[in-house]
């Protein structure tokens, strides 16, 4: 069985970037600070990949209705989500598919138009 | 400087205990907009743990933080965390290549509980771009 995930869109603030690095312990200043983000090649304060990968988590979580379902869980970082003063929004929408005793969500996280983390795939308890 | 390509294999040493409470779960959740009332952490909740190992390491090697990024992560778990789980992340350089005077490296990270039994474990390509 094949089911389409509803489209969902999140806001993301630099707000929650500075409560994302307290949570996390993840401190590098490529997500707090325009000026070291642009002295590495990057537009400016980007998003950890971590916080991209926990929304696309809570989407899968929100979705299943609890959490401790994932079995597995992975996605390529391919592009950085920037998030400027002004805040950002990511994408995400979705499938989920019967794979022999697995359920596979593959979801497609984009911010800007563009795919930002690739081939996320969520691997559930049956 | 490119990092040494002697670490291949090495692991490095456990990270200290981290106790899993309710107010870590919530304040994680919350970051990401989510509510939290309680029961299982969400599923990249682990990388608490694995990034601490990561930053061990880092800071093992002398590399600098925000010369990192973040290329992929995957988890695979045994089970869920809970509030009360006390755990240990303990790292493995798995693989490392130059290409284009960046180095990638592949982590492991395999996080235990108390007991010593097996959680989660999470494996990490992180991209390092050297000084131009």
């Amino acid at each position: 069985m094949r089911t389409e995930l509803d489209t969902r869109t999140f806001r993301v603030t630099r707000e929650d970037l500075v409560a994302y690095a307290a949570a996390s312990g993840d401190h590098n200043p490529i997500h707090q600070d325009d000026e070291v983000a642009r002295s590495v090649g990057l537009p400016g304060v980007i998003a950890h990949g971590m916080f991209t990968m926990a929304l696309a988590a809570r989407y899968v979580e929100e979705w299943v209705g609890r959490r401790g379902e994932v079995l597995t869980l992975g996605a390529k970082f391919t592009k950085p989500v920037p998030v400027p003063p002004e805040g950002a929004e990511v994408e995400i929408s979705g499938t989920c598919e019967d794979q022999g005793d697995d359920r596979v969500v593959a979801l497609t996280v984009s911010c800007n138009g563009e795919q930002v983390l690739g081939r996320f795939k969520a691997t559930l308890r049956a | 400087m490119p990092i040494d390509q002697s670490l291949v294999g090495r692991r490095f040493p456990p990270t200290p205990p981290y106790a899993v409470s309710e107010d870590k779960i919530r304040a994680f959740v919350a970051a990401t907009g989510g509510t939290y009332d309680g029961g299982p952490a969400p599923a990249t909740f682990p990388i608490v743990v694995a990034f601490q190992a990561m930053n061990d390491f880092l800071e093992a090697e002398q590399v600098d933080l925000f010369r990192i990024v973040h290329g992929e992560q995957r988890f695979s778990y045994e089970r869920a965390i809970d509030p009360g789980d006390v755990l240990t992340a303990t790292l493995t350089v798995a693989s490392l290549r130059q290409i284009g005077g960046a180095d990638i490296v592949g982590t492991t990270s395999v996080i235990t509980d108390e007991a010593g039994a097996e959680v989660c474990t999470g494996t990490a390509t992180i991209v390092h771009r050297g000084e131009a």
